[in-house]
């Protein structure tokens, strides 16, 4: 290593160890010497306050922990049943599949609708020409209706404008804009096609500008990989909450990227997490075959939605407009739809004939689709007509 | 992984290789002359004859390097690309390389931190300032060192001469963009969870109730829609009339507004309406300087500048034309943080003004003539009867891409109104 170039000794024995390890000046009294950074760490906790060890720490830790949760337990004067019981019980619900859509050739991963209700965006494991890789594992429609954002195994979230001319390469005109050092798992436009927000198998989420490619904040605190994220409707619009694989739920500051709140009841990694319409809450789909939903302003799970019966992973949530249905898709190839408030379940739809990946309510609540492994997605309504399967050319499907 | 990691390593090795490595030279930034430097255009040549590989393998290998920080840009730190061009670049110090398998420690970050708040009050951004906070708390029982360390670091660079010391600050601004520790600690986490104000479960689950309640009638899965579920029907009326620029909305859709100012604002007419009546209050201005803000925080970063400009001379400069009314203390707070601007320095003003409106502005509105009147010519469609042959179905028709969004959409959307029912023959039922 060329020593004009760092302007010290950059790698060598250390001055305390001497083991060979990269170095860096530590001054003791005005003078450098070269330390790695081991012995760094225990230079600086020598000034520990007597009695301090590592191991009373973590013994305040766990005090602090317990004082914490007798503080939620106070607050708890009622459960979501016992409040729900004079709410109308719900009929029977009827939901058919409207539309089923063949335009994989394999597994749907990932769906997303357009704002302008009807449109649809999906991705799936494909050997496309357009994808460098094969697993697009997140793609997201932009607020305009304009452009798509997708990406997965890739590492990266890239942004392609949509064209009206059907020849038209789109891989030509791709934008990466968002660069991890792990699988992308999900991704989101925030109010604007201007900004991205991704979540990422390294553990880390990353607010992304679409122009510049310039990452503007990035969200670390998870301790394994990030599965899922959903953006808050909030009135300031500054929160967003994700998912991962250490079993917990995270809600994040977009400004400052500090973690502001933390629910850890699931006991399998979390893989979708859907915001309540009002913004107060959230539903989370694990794998531990459970949804539940999480009170932010209570900060604690207030229901879990779960049957004995089930006992696959559920993938993916969403709720209806109102917030009074819960659809959830699930690995058994089932969707159940529960009623959020009585925590009970009103129906179970059959037609898939895989995993049900991903589902979505539409913008304006007229529908919802779900995508799966089988290679379709489908769009169900309630009513009882007889319900019409077609091979729908309308929709635009990307993968 | 650890091999990744190496593999990385062994390019770098490589490329810094006396004889067979980089061609390095000085290279200017700005008016000062940095030694041991390359351009971007430099690494990518170097790569495609050393591996033997093409242009775009070459540039995909090299923005890794970049990404994983074993190089970094002079210009622009906070851009971790690596540019075809004469942008300079020099290697990252190893004792920074992300593959070392001592991972950046928070007393490394901490003595950074110090550093920079030493040498220039107010230089640390945000999230820098509570993250200084948090380890100040943390590790507490090192700060005498990470103090004296950062001093010692400072006067120790005082001694060097400018080009070098350039460097040495890239370089570890560098390694921190890359490497933010986690410094979340249970520790500190718990103590400001303990401080936070829970609301009773009572009244949580209480809002769940009435928000269902609120919305039964608008949730088409729960309720239906009028006149028809298009998905069902294949009648797209239920969209036609539903547009943002139709000419009479229904009546479901104005109701929707009084549920809370940010369905007011989330619709398009909403807003219009809503902006329409602060005209006629003299206090369009707010409205006007929420939407500039919205735009600041949501809009390309390229324009940050300019839009805090427009803002500020419109909206807060004395004499502006649309002077806001904000009180002293935040608009103190703003007008400084404008000399230094982000997207986020209209937050405060902002929100301030958002609670304004609702709190005044927005209640007086529900109860003006103007929504009344909205509310009285609203359209209930009329529930279209089911088709007496089940089998006979419309046409469908694909809708047009936003992508086109033209003076078409303005065109449409007139009121189909609350017409006759039955069978509407309509195929050409698009926008």
């Amino acid at each position: 290593m060329c020593d004009q170039t760092f302007l010290a000794i950059t790698f060598g024995p250390c001055d305390s160890c001497s083991e060979n390890r990269p170095l860096m000046n530590l001054y003791i009294k005005t003078e450098p010497i070269n330390y790695c950074s081991l012995c760094m760490e225990i230079m600086a906790c020598q000034g520990l306050a007597s009695g301090e060890t590592l191991k009373s720490l973590k013994a305040e830790s766990e005090t602090l922990r317990k004082k914490l949760e007798e503080e939620r337990k106070k607050l708890h004067d009622v459960e979501l049943e016992k409040v729900a019981e004079k709410a109308e019980a719900l009929g029977e619900l009827n939901m058919k599949t409207r539309r089923t859509l063949k335009g994989h050739g394999n597994k749907v991963l990932c769906m997303d609708w357009c704002k302008d209700k009807r449109r649809i965006v999906s991705s799936s494991q494909e050997h496309a020409v357009t994808m460098p890789t094969t697993w697009v594992m997140a793609c997201a429609y932009a607020p305009s209706g304009c452009a798509i954002a997708c990406g997965g195994l890739d590492n990266k979230c890239s942004v392609y404008p949509l064209s009206l001319d059907k020849d038209e390469n789109l891989a030509a005109k791709k934008k990466s804009v968002a660069m991890h050092t792990n699988y992308l798992s999900g991704c989101t436009f925030t109010n604007s096609d201007m900004q991205i927000l991704t979540s990422s198998g390294d553990g880390t989420s990353a607010l992304w500008d679409v122009e510049s490619g310039q990452l503007l904040q990035s969200f670390h605190g998870h301790s394994a990989d990030v599965l899922t994220l959903d953006l808050a409707p909030s009135e300031t619009g500054n929160t967003f909450v994700s998912g991962g694989s250490d079993k917990k739920a995270n809600v994040w500051d977009l400004r400052s990227g500090q973690n502001v709140q933390s629910f850890d009841t699931h006991d399998s990694d979390i893989n979708c997490v859907k915001y309540y319409p009002s913004g107060d809450a959230f539903a989370s789909a694990s794998d531990d075959s459970t949804c539940r939903l999480f009170d932010l302003r209570a900060d604690r799970e207030v229901s879990i939605y779960s049957k004995d019966s089930i006992m696959f992973g559920a993938a993916s949530v969403d709720f209806s407009l109102s917030g009074r249905l819960l659809f959830a898709g699930y690995n058994d190839y089932t969707i159940n739809v529960w009623d959020v408030l009585k925590g009970t379940r009103v129906a179970i739809l059959f037609g898939h004939e895989n995993r049900v990946s991903s589902l979505r309510v539409s913008p304006d609540g007229t529908a919802f689709c779900s995508g799966s492994w089988d290679n379709t997605l489908r769009v169900r309504q309630e009513g009882r007509g007889v319900g019409r399967e077609l091979k729908q050319g309308g929709t635009t499907l990307y993968g | 992984g650890a091999s990744f990691g190496t593999g990385m390593e062994r390019v770098i090795v490589a490329m810094q290789d006396p004889d067979m490595g980089m061609k390095m030279r000085n290279q200017r930034l700005l008016i000062t002359v940095i030694p041991h430097a390359m351009t971007g255009n430099d690494v990518i040549e170097w790569l495609i004859q050393k591996y033997n590989i093409t242009e775009e393998e070459a540039r995909h290998l090299g923005g890794l390097l970049v990404q994983y920080g074993y190089i970094y840009p002079l210009r622009e730190p906070r851009s971790l690309l690596l540019r075809s061009d004469d942008s300079p670049y020099r290697f990252q110090t190893p004792y920074f390389w992300t593959s070392s398998r001592w991972p950046a420690t928070e007393l490394d970050y901490a003595i950074y931190l110090a550093k920079k708040n030493i040498r220039k009050q107010g230089e640390l951004v945000d999230y820098e300032k509570e993250n200084y906070s948090i380890l100040h708390k943390r590790i507490n029982h090192t700060w005498d060192f990470v103090v004296m360390q950062a001093r010692e670091q400072l006067r120790a660079s005082k001694q060097r001469r400018k080009a070098d010391r350039i460097v040495l600050e890239c370089q570890e601004q560098a390694y921190w963009l890359i490497n933010k520790p986690c410094v979340n600690m249970p520790l500190y986490y718990h103590y400001t969870t303990l401080g936070r104000n829970r609301v009773k479960s009572s009244i949580c689950l209480e809002s769940f109730m009435k928000y269902s309640e609120q919305y039964l009638h608008h949730d088409p899965i729960m309720s239906g829609c009028l006149p028809s579920n298009p998905w069902i029907s294949d009648d797209t009326s239920h969209w036609t009339i539903n547009t943002d620029m139709v000419g009479i909305p229904t009546r479901l859709r104005v109701e929707r507004w009084s549920f809370s100012f940010m369905e007011l604002l989330n619709d398009s007419m909403g807003r219009r309406e809503f902006m329409i009546y602060l005209e006629k209050e003299f206090s369009a201005e707010n409205l006007c300087f929420w939407v500039a803000c919205e735009d600041l925080r949501h809009g390309e970063s390229s324009k940050i500048i300019l839009k805090v400009e427009e803002v500020y001379k419109n909206f807060l400069a004395p004499g502006a034309a649309r002077w806001v009314n904000i009180d002293s203390k935040t608009m103190e707070r703003t007008l400084e943080g404008i000399k230094r601007p982000h997207r986020f320095i209209m937050d405060d003003a902002q929100m301030h003004i958002y609670f304004l409106m609702k709190k005044y502005s927005y209640p007086r509105y529900l109860k003006s003539e103007l929504y009344k009147n909205m509310l009285a010519k609203a359209i209930v469609p009329q529930e279209t009867k089911k088709s007496v042959f089940p089998f006979m179905r419309r046409q469908r028709h694909s809708s047009p891409s936003p992508a086109m969004v033209t003076q078409a959409t303005e065109d449409d959307g007139k009121a189909k109104g609350a017409g006759p029912t039955g069978t509407s023959s309509t195929t050409n039922s698009q926008i």
